[in-house]
């Protein structure tokens, strides 16, 4: 498929990142070389300087025989005009475009084929900051991804000495708690992926997905580690987009406290925000800390542009006693080093984000995809579609299916029901399919797997 | 003194418009031929004539009024007013010295419906309406200048608020052109007050009581055409009616205009300062209520109820109705009503006092500086019903707030110099200077501001001028720098 992304930014580089390793022919626009050239010796893609919204720009770029426009650039306005002229001067046939303003979010029209001709509208902020609330709605989770709009997660969390299934085969679950039913979908032991069995043994320390109705997280949670209380006090470093967002989700229900640097920043988002305490001062000043209890904060999140600041404020809250810290690294080098450590979860936006580009971008019916434990992982959500002849999922049990090794299907929504993947489950069409897979090389197989074949038509 | 030529030509030129308020009171003479008729005429001519002689004479000298003419403009119009108001009082009622008289058209023009007059059933109608037309006018008068003058001398009123934050009342500046808004305003009002008549005549008075009670409760004046006030007619169903209209004239006019051009009710629950005023309010009736029934005041709480209602938002909207002597109440029934007569009304409405939006300035600038104590590095700007309020705001209301108790303290010594005792001088200052009405002690509801000596009563009337023009304005006079160029 022949993608343009205009703007190699944090979101363009990292969707560009993970297309060209899909076999796409991507062009990237920008009006900054530098960054440009830093992506083209990473990477195997075309790369032109300009500006995004210039027609002369975009048919240098290839736009006439262009599948797919993602318009990530910074500027809304940018992404909306380079949307308009794609749909109307090239007949581009899917328009992605980053925007972040409320304003425009909230006014659907401005994306219809009359005006702006948007086929898909991301706000990466929103994507991370919902993320973020899940985090802390689910304290001892690492990971809450949803799945057919919402009323399946998958979870991830890691296993401790004290949860009853700790030391015990994953069979005992089923007995243990016959009234719920989840799945567990991938285990991860030092970081080494093992494939779960009924027999396999939890042992601490053990980083364990599972699938759940949504309402049943919590009763899940509590077989593989201690429940702390729910949270109730958080603390967030930085007041950026992020920052703000995150304050105002959370200030109705849980008591906020926003650390931010800049004075007049300050001022500002003591204007915006209700509840939530606005705090001038430096995310890694110890006595501000101190004199604000961070020993009793339940979840603190550092969230400014500064990777280094982030991680040693992150730090500094660990140490001075909050329960679980949150660090937004947008380096991946750094996240990996990061996560586990002291602090708890490190967040990389570009993973968080990244996800529901790729939905747009896939083939096949994908209703969402996440990526896991830093883009080495994948968990997809795939419409079934057809019959046992033309498909090769749809009408077949579980067991019969030819996914590859490596590859499970956790769960089935179908209606509003969410269905466990056991061994003799059979699927059938317009089912969405939970597939988690733990090495992102396989899922180009499994998205050939619901292609329907030529015959279905 | 160019200028100040310019402020008495402005000044001519309102009392041949204040003029054509004769002619209401002399239709009525008319109608209920009460022999007050010529009068009433001659009051109107010397008003007509004054007001010409003075625009006359200084017809020459045009120029803009600057700020700081506006405010001379604005005292002397609530100074000449209720001089040339009093004329037909003096003519017609026999024995009244100027003074008292004075008080009378100071009272009703400034909405305070303190009265000295005794006999009030046997007074010609036509003096009856001319008084609650002075209490109409008074209040008209006042909605237009909080809302569309007073903010551009600088002063009180709703344009407290940061323009630039966006927000649910940004669009308080109703209309672009201040002329524009005032008719506008003027419209809800009378508007209001037709309703108010029409009510007041379904539940069961004559035309002449509804009237009148219509003005007094819109203006939130408190006038009555009876000595025993709004308990004359011992009516379950005006006192609700009343109750009703006194607490909308308590809301901010501009609010009622908004409402009125949306078509949306919502609004109301937006305007933080009406859901403060109407919230406090009620919540009072019921304690005040409670606390009566308890005390055993009255045999029964629906009873203490009726009566707690009434007084208490007659008082605490500062209108001035009254049904039972409530100065025959435990103490803290009465202190209270006054306490609220401080402050529980809307800026923008025909009440006064202090107002409810600088009661919410202060109590959230109290709550910023606990916080500052406990989170030092807090940034926490002040916000009323979502709108940033701009520090130098909280300043300014610091200072007023500052005044008006100086103000009182200053007055009620006054009064106890001259030998008053104190909860009569207390009570009858604070019942002044928010325009309220009645007081306790010897100026309470069974009594009135009669029995006063003629200081007291000069002193009371300065009082309602000062508190009806939101002090700083008349104050601002007595400050040197305000004469010199």
């Amino acid at each position: 498929m022949k993608i343009l992304i205009l703007g190699a930014g944090q979101v363009g580089s990292t969707v560009a990142e993970s297309l060209v390793g899909e076999a796409n022919d991507i062009t990237v626009v920008d009006t900054d070389s530098e960054k440009l050239h830093q992506l083209q010796d990473r990477l195997d893609l075309r790369t032109l300087t300009g500006n995004a919204a210039h027609p002369s720009v975009l048919e240098q770029a290839g736009i006439a025989d262009t599948d797919m426009l993602l318009a990530v650039t910074q500027s809304d306005e940018v992404n909306l005009v380079a949307c308009k002229l794609a749909a109307s001067l090239y007949n581009t046939p899917t328009r992605i475009a980053r925007i972040r303003s409320a304003d425009y979010l909230n006014r659907a029209e401005v994306f219809s084929a009359d005006n702006f001709c948007v086929d898909f509208s991301i706000c990466p902020e929103q994507i991370l900051t919902d993320y973020i609330v899940k985090l802390i709605e689910f304290p001892e989770a690492l990971q809450v991804l949803e799945f057919a709009d919402g009323k399946a997660s998958l979870v991830a969390v890691r296993a401790f000495t004290g949860g009853p299934l700790v030391g015990k085969p994953l069979s005992f679950l089923r007995t243990h708690m016959p009234q719920v039913e989840t799945r567990v979908a991938a285990i991860f032991r030092k970081d080494r992926p093992l494939i779960p069995e009924g027999s396999t043994v939890i042992e601490d320390g053990d980083e364990i997905f599972f699938i759940a109705a949504t309402a049943n997280i919590r009763r899940v949670l509590k077989e593989m580690r201690r429940m702390d209380k729910p949270a109730k006090r958080v603390m967030i470093v930085g007041g950026g987009n992020i920052g703000l967002r995150l304050a105002k989700a959370l200030e109705r229900d849980y008591q906020v406290k926003l650390i931010e640097f800049n004075k007049k920043a300050c001022q500002k988002l003591a204007e915006q925000l209700t509840s939530a305490l606005v705090l001038n001062g430096d995310g890694t000043d110890e006595a501000l800390m101190l004199q604000e209890h961070v020993g009793e904060v339940d979840v603190f999140c550092a969230l400014t542009n500064d990777d280094e600041n982030n991680i040693m404020s992150a730090l500094l809250a660990k140490q001075g006693g909050a329960r679980k810290v949150i660090a937004l690294i947008n380096r991946s080098a750094y996240v990996g080093l990061v996560q586990g450590g002291k602090i708890d979860i490190a967040l990389s936006p570009a993973h968080v984000t990244i996800g529901s580009l790729l939905a747009y971008v896939r083939q096949g019916d994908v209703a969402a995809v996440h990526s896991l434990r830093r883009g080495a992982a994948e968990a997809l959500e795939l419409v079934a579609h057809g019959d046992r002849q033309s498909s090769r999922v749809v009408g077949r049990r579980i067991d019969e299916i030819d996914l590859p090794r490596g590859a499970t299907i956790g769960a089935i929504v179908r209606g509003g029901e969410v269905i466990m993947g056991h061994r003799d489950t059979s699927i059938e069409a317009e089912d969405h399919v939970i597939v988690f897979v733990i090495d992102k090389k396989m899922v180009t197989k499994v998205e050939k797997l619901f292609q329907v074949n030529i015959g279905f038509f | 003194m160019q200028r100040t030529l310019a402020v008495i030509r402005a000044l001519g030129l309102m009392l041949v418009v204040f003029s054509l308020a004769y002619l209401m009171p002399i239709a009525a003479s008319l109608i209920y031929d009460d022999g007050s008729t010529v009068d009433f005429a001659l009051a109107m001519v010397i008003t007509f004539a004054v007001g010409c002689l003075m625009w006359l004479m200084t017809r020459s000298r045009k120029g803009e009024l600057s700020i700081r003419h506006g405010y001379l403009l604005v005292v002397g119009m609530w100074t000449a007013m209720p001089a040339v108001a009093t004329l037909p009082l003096l003519l017609v009622i026999d024995g009244l010295s100027f003074t008292d008289a004075y008080f009378e058209t100071m009272s009703g023009l400034t909405t305070t419906g303190a009265t000295v007059l005794t006999g009030l059933d046997g007074l010609p109608p036509a003096i009856n309406i001319w008084r609650h037309e002075l209490n109409w006018l008074g209040g008209m008068g006042i909605i237009v200048l909080a809302v569309a003058i007073l903010p551009l001398l600088g002063i009180g009123g709703r344009q407290l608020f940061k323009a630039e934050t966006p927000g649910p009342m940004k669009d308080t500046a109703l209309t672009p052109r201040i002329t524009e808004t005032a008719r506008n305003l003027w419209l809800v009002y009378l508007g209001i007050t037709i309703a108010c008549i029409l009510s007041l005549k379904v539940v069961g008075m004559n035309w002449l009581d509804a009237i009148c009670h219509a003005f007094a409760a819109m203006g939130l004046g408190g006038f009555s055409t009876h000595d025993a006030s709004v308990g004359y007619f011992n009516s379950p169903a005006i006192e609700f009616v009343l109750i009703v209209f006194m607490l909308l004239a308590a809301m901010n006019f501009a609010t009622h205009f908004l409402v009125w051009r949306e078509k949306n009710l919502k609004l109301y629950l937006r305007d933080a300062e009406a859901v403060a005023t109407i919230g406090l309010i009620l919540t009072s009736c019921l304690g005040i209520a409670a606390f009566l029934w308890w005390q055993g005041t009255y045999p029964s709480f629906w009873t203490a109820l009726r009566h707690a209602s009434f007084n208490l938002v007659s008082l605490a909207t500062d209108c001035g109705f009254t049904s039972v002597d409530f100065n025959q109440w435990p103490i803290f029934a009465p202190m209270w009503m006054l306490f609220l007569s401080c402050i529980a009304v809307s800026s923008g409405s025909t009440g006064g006092g202090i107002k409810m939006v600088r009661t919410l300035i202060l109590f959230k600038q109290a709550g910023r500086e606990l916080l500052k104590l406990l989170h030092p590095a807090v940034v926490n700007p002040m916000k009323i019903g979502g709108q940033v309020v701009a520090n130098n705001i909280v300043f300014a209301v610091l200072g007023f707030i500052f005044l008006y108790f100086m103000t009182v303290v200053i007055l009620t010594f006054a009064l106890l110099i001259s030998g008053l005792d104190f909860i009569s001088a207390f009570s009858a200052i604070i019942a002044c200077i928010n325009n309220a009405g009645p007081g306790l002690g010897v100026v309470g509801p069974a009594s009135n501001f009669g029995v006063l000596s003629d200081f007291q009563v000069w002193v009371c009337t300065f009082a309602m001028l000062v508190g009806r023009l939101e002090i700083f304005t008349v104050l601002i006079l007595f400050t040197p720098h305000f004469w010199r160029r």
